[in-house]
């Protein structure tokens, strides 16, 4: 019945060790499956429920919950700036304006290409270094607008 | 961090950063007197002791709250019939204005779990897990990297140094909600649901992680552990200016000339950090507002410049601490389009559960938005009041809300021409004339 692959098989009984209950992995399991599939289908769903042997109600409550799930498919980039207040002083808006045109995308939208997927983050820690981006895992610090389409460059 | 020269006698948290900023792997760690507080206490110590010195050096919680962490300690140990008992840090920084667990997970990892053995030895605890941000990568990579080594090395795992003590310690990492720093609601994430915060008591230390006792202290709170057991209280006293002990990562950001944070004592005034640590303002720039410690703390305007920087001095002018990393707002910023900004950020991430949070906070970003039009009434100014009222503290299920409305309610003090300003006040005639 499982149609999750060996790797992430294994990957996830190796997670589930860390906690007296499988439910517990649940979180670590979703990121586990996103980081190979891109994102959470409803299969997905099914699937993890039947590997931690609860409902999928549950399954899907908890990924409907957190922001760095993905319940719909994302661009092979995330790009997510920083919204938060000290990012707000130092003039994330003309950045967030700037991603948008650059992309030519709203927030929570993905490019046609599926290049990048566009998100708004809370704080990302780095409030003496604003404003702030971060592109998959990379924290990208003292932004520019003039900076921005040669970052996005990057990723490929 | 790089204007002040560090030493163990007076940075307890940074004194074995180098010039160059890097991370402190264990071999440095142990060659700048790393573990040897962990070696001292299972040589020396009985955990009832360790939970009285502990008390006696009135470390205070640095994650927000500024709980006496002796104290919660001893709730634990209060709860002996139960065998099973976890300890949890909490790594999961989010507040919007605070970077400070984020420099001490990344530079000091090892500082952080020896700090969580000592806890664990003093709590009689076997597990525990380190709840981090799901964005804070780096600090992922580190801390997986010093676990290893710290388990490698012998100082995580069964019989530690050779001792009956045995502590497990596990790295989870969070999925992205401000909420699951609050301690009821990050157990629940631990657990695998979503991180609704839960009813208080029975409290943590009783009914906790899969309803066992749990501690669950800040990074902040758990880093200057081994530096106690090494120096003693007489000297972590010593450290401070006021009656709240030990240092305290302290900084400013927003347009200062040079935002950051340093390692000071308690006590220290705002003044002290804003001109001298932080350069005051950006030229061109006045300041007109500031937050004390991250987005969920009251905002004070200049003439409380000279309030000292701790606990109790803070509450006192009707703000708090929180997590001691102050924001500067300068003159040219509207304060309800700042508002607009928290308040959505507090709105999106409230988890749900309860009703005035969930339907309190939207609504206060409609009416802020509606006087940022220009569109609002002065009703509005009085239905931000009553409903700042109705999401304060004890009426909602969790802290998130209070700490919401606390900026909002302090706006509305220090700056309410700049309310009154959004509002369309009508000529006299034409108001209600059967009022």
């Amino acid at each position: 019945m499982c149609k999750l692959n060996t790797k992430e098989l294994s990957q996830i009984n190796e997670i589930k060790k860390h906690y007296k209950y499988p439910q517990a992995s649940l979180i670590e399991v979703l990121k586990i499956v996103q980081e190979n599939r891109g994102w959470i289908s409803d299969f997905m769903v099914k699937e993890i429920a039947y590997i931690l042997d609860i409902s999928s109600c549950e399954v899907d409550s908890v990924a409907t919950f957190y922001s760095q799930i993905f319940r719909k498919p994302v661009g092979r980039n995330i790009v997510r700036y920083c919204d938060s207040v000290v990012c707000f002083l130092n003039g994330y808006l003309s950045i967030k304006k700037a991603l948008k045109k650059t992309l030519k995308i709203s927030l929570g939208q993905t490019t046609k290409d599926f290049r990048y997927t566009l998100l708004p983050t809370c704080c990302l820690g780095a409030c003496d270094q604003g404003p702030v981006l971060m592109i998959n895992k990379d924290l990208i610090c003292h932004v520019k607008v003039a900076m921005i389409p040669k970052i996005l460059d990057i990723y490929k | 961090m790089k204007n002040i020269k560090l030493n163990p006698e007076t940075h307890p948290l940074t004194w074995r950063l180098n010039s160059v900023i890097s991370p402190i792997w264990i071999h440095e760690y142990i060659k700048k007197k790393g573990y040897q507080a962990v070696l001292k206490t299972l040589k020396n110590f009985e955990p009832n002791e360790i939970i009285q010195l502990v008390i006696q050096s009135g470390l205070k919680g640095r994650g927000g709250a500024g709980f006496p962490t002796g104290v919660k300690w001893n709730l634990m140990s209060n709860n002996k019939l139960k065998k099973s008992r976890y300890l949890i840090c909490n790594a999961d920084e989010m507040e919007p204005g605070t970077y400070k667990d984020r420099f001490l997970l990344e530079n000091l990892p090892h500082q952080l779990i020896e700090g969580m053995i000592i806890a664990a030895f003093a709590l009689n605890v076997k597990y525990g897990y380190i709840f981090l941000r799901g964005d804070y990568y780096t600090a992922e990579k580190n801390l997986n990297r010093a676990l290893s080594e710290a388990k490698n090395s012998g100082y995580l795992g069964d019989y530690i140094c050779k001792s009956n003590f045995s502590f497990h310690l596990f790295l989870h990492t969070g999925a992205g909600r401000y909420i699951c720093g609050e301690e009821t609601a990050l157990i629940n994430s631990l657990e695998g649901k979503r991180a609704n915060p839960r009813y208080k008591p029975p409290f943590p230390a009783i009914s906790g992680l899969w309803g066992k006792p749990t501690c669950i202290n800040n990074v902040e709170t758990l880093s200057n552990i081994p530096s106690i057991i090494l120096y003693g209280n007489t000297w972590y006293h010593s450290l401070s200016q006021s009656v709240d002990t030990g240092t305290k990562l302290l900084g400013f950001s927003g347009l200062v000339k040079k935002a950051g944070l340093w390692e000071l004592p308690l006590g220290i005034t705002a003044r002290e950090i804003f001109e001298k640590y932080s350069g005051g303002m950006r030229s061109g720039y006045i300041l007109k507002a500031w937050q004390p410690g991250g987005a969920g703390t009251s905002f004070l305007i200049n003439k409380h410049l000279d309030v000292k920087m701790d606990f109790i001095s803070l509450q006192e002018i009707g703000s708090r601490l929180g997590t001691g990393l102050s924001m500067a707002i300068d003159t040219s910023v509207n304060m309800i389009s700042l508002l607009i900004n928290l308040e959505t950020f507090f709105a999106r991430e409230s988890c749900g559960f309860c009703t005035p949070c969930r339907d309190g906070l939207p609504w206060v970003v409609k009416i802020l938005k509606k006087l940022e039009r220009k569109h609002g009434s002065l009703d509005d100014i009085k239905l931000l009041e009553e409903i700042s009222e109705n999401l304060g503290p004890g009426k909602t299920f969790c802290a998130h809300a209070p700490g919401a409305v606390s900026p909002l309610k302090s706006a509305i003090k220090y700056f309410r021409t700049e309310f009154e300003a959004g509002t369309i006040l009508f000529p006299k005639y034409f108001q209600n004339i059967l009022v």
